[in-house]
């Protein structure tokens, strides 16, 4: 998926604009030239009245000549549905949710399906939406947490929805009978400060989320116990972040995952080794280690699992640290289908990174490819790669308006 | 506003003269670019001459009215002014009006200053409203001068949590309190 021209780049290649050289060390340090790729502004949509926090497209609609959706939640207490117009290319907000949600919607996102949507507010709630046709109906309200609600997220499935929220937990929800019934069957306690964003695995039942603790945690379901757990604490000291971990977004294949913080840098962490039985029945080496764990008291009780596996490797391992790229908090990161990593921060610009396939004897590298300074006039929120087609993306901001991006390469 | 000293015995400092404005030529032209400084940021904090006061002290956050001059206004707890206390000073304004940033430097009096998040709070509010959208605005406490100083200066820079305490009524309240003596 990495294109051919990000390969043939000199090393001296000169760094364009005024960002620092990164640290040398584990940190890739190329850059192709500009005229490689690029992000073309194709629309700019505007409407609501307060800063735009995240941004869903619809995984069924848009490609093959169909309409795309995306909807998009704000500090002005609503959720906007845009569509695209095939005839003009326009878009244009064709359904506003409103009256719901009587504080910010920080987080939405599509079911698998695209027929539900999940709104996550500072009032505390988790709003779910069906679809029919144009128009959208609230159709359950998912109460718990005991403040802000900073993200939602739905499994592969769709059967199962994540929740977070300031009051340090995860919750996770099974959702039947098409959303109108949602029973919360676990809540996940271990992270010690408000928890910013919940991701699931793309295709296994694992769960990811990030915190203001400055950790990454993964749970997954412990058929032992008949609940979820804390499997991985991925910290500063195993090569994690020293601030506010913001986003996480998992590859295509799920076999690597990248994760943007306060502390200006992302990290891109190899993913490989699931601690889901496999699909022939045998269990991985997580599950042995596990085996050997479960009975060993102390270790048991501990949120953290640092060395699970015989081998003595971790689950979850640091492949290396981007930085030097953005001057302020990296808000948001997604990785497209196509290999290529957004991220978008409070210093208004969107950078893109791809792995740096030249040498590899150091293990994997990443390089920036394009910095686009004054993307948006305020901070950029978010960033979502359309999943039809990985060439488009959407960013959002604090200056209200969110954009269609063409990227050429 | 409180029962009991939280600082008995307050470091005092020198006053500072005054700086005036300098003046350009260019200035009457009202829609000439007129870069923002320090001096306007620290007018904005702590308007004097005429405007009312934004006011801190080290253990509470008043308003005054009728405030003519900074320099007379006075610590509720003791007989020493804002500027004389150093809770904030012209130098602690850091702006760069090319690269559209500024940063505040606030000094709590006592290093376990219980409401300095309100006041980096209050601080922050004042300069959003006042300051171009254009502006990256960082507040902190100074360094060594307060006893959960990292805590205080993440939760005072994470725009969510930001957000979301603007959204807490109670918590309005008091930051509209503060500020609403530092309008015409």
């Amino acid at each position: 998926p990495c294109p051919l021209c990000f390969l043939s780049v000199p090393k001296s290649s000169p760094r364009s604009g005024s960002t620092d050289p990164p640290d040398a060390g584990e940190e890739a340090a190329m850059e192709a030239p500009e005229e490689c790729v690029e992000l073309k502004e194709l629309h700019r949509l505007e409407g609501h009245t307060d800063r735009v926090w995240s941004l869903a497209w619809n995984p069924v609609t848009g490609g093959d000549g169909a309409p795309a959706v995306l909807a998009s939640c704000s500090g002005d207490k609503t959720v906007r549905i845009w569509r695209q117009n095939l005839a003009t290319g326009s878009w244009d907000c064709t359904t506003i949710l409103e009256e719901t949600h009587t504080r910010t919607v920080r987080s939405c996102a599509w079911s698998p399906s695209g027929s539900l949507l999940a709104t996550a507010s500072f009032d505390a709630t988790t709003a779910l939406w069906e679809n029919v046709g144009d128009e959208f109906e609230c159709i359950s309200t998912l109460e718990g947490h005991e403040n802000e609600v900073k993200s939602v997220s739905w499994s592969a499935s769709g059967s199962l929805l994540a929740t977070c929220s300031r009051d340090k937990s995860v919750w996770i929800w099974e959702v039947q009978s098409g959303g109108n019934e949602c029973d919360c069957v676990s809540v996940l306690q271990g992270h010690t400060q408000d928890v910013k964003m919940v991701q699931w695995h793309p295709n296994m039942d694992v769960l990811v989320s990030v915190s203001y603790d400055n950790s990454i945690k993964v749970w997954a379901e412990d058929g032992d116990i008949d609940d979820w757990r804390c499997i991985q604490t991925l910290e500063e000291s195993s090569n994690g972040h020293a601030s506010t971990v913001w986003a996480v977004s998992f590859n295509s294949d799920g076999d690597r995952m990248v994760t943007c913080s306060n502390d200006l840098t992302l990290k891109i962490w190899d993913t490989n080794s699931n601690p889901i039985q496999r699909s022939d029945g045998s269990h991985g080496p997580w599950e042995k280690g596990f085996s050997v764990y479960r009975g060993g008291g102390a270790a048991i009780s501990s949120p953290t699992f640092p060395l699970l596996n015989p081998i003595g490797e971790m689950h979850r391992r640091h492949l290396c640290t981007l930085s030097g790229y953005h001057d302020r908090t990296i808000f948001s990161v997604d990785w497209s289908r196509d290999g290529i990593i957004a991220s978008g921060a409070g210093d208004d610009a969107i950078c893109l990174f791809v792995e740096n396939k030249d040498g590899q004897i150091d293990g994997p590298s990443y390089k920036m490819i394009m910095k686009k300074e004054k993307s948006h006039e305020m901070d950029v929120n978010a960033v979502r790669w359309n999943p039809k087609d990985p060439r488009l993306l959407a960013s959002a901001s604090d200056d209200g308006t969110i954009k269609i991006w063409q990227c050429t390469y | 506003m409180v029962s009991q000293l939280i600082n008995a015995n307050p470091v005092v400092y020198e006053r500072q003269e005054r700086r005036a404005r300098a003046r350009q030529p260019a200035d009457d032209d009202e829609y000439a670019a007129d870069p923002i400084d320090q001096l306007e940021v620290f007018d904005i904090l702590f308007a004097c001459c005429g405007k009312k006061s934004l006011f801190f002290c080290c253990g509470c956050v008043v308003s005054l009215t009728n405030v003519n001059h900074i320099r007379d206004i006075k610590d509720p707890e003791h007989p020493y002014t804002l500027e004389e206390l150093k809770v904030v000073s012209e130098d602690a304004i850091e702006v760069d009006d090319k690269q559209s940033y500024v940063r505040v430097t606030f000094t709590p009096t006592v290093e376990h200053c219980s409401m300095a998040t309100l006041i980096g709070l209050s601080i922050r509010v004042k300069l959003i409203r006042s300051l171009p959208s254009r502006f990256k605005v960082d507040i902190r406490v100074a360094p060594g001068t307060h006893a959960t100083e990292s805590a205080v200066n993440k939760q005072l820079n994470d725009k969510e949590r930001v957000a979301a305490a603007l959204e807490n009524p109670n918590l309005v309240d008091m930051v509209e309190e503060c500020l609403a003596q530092t309008y015409f």
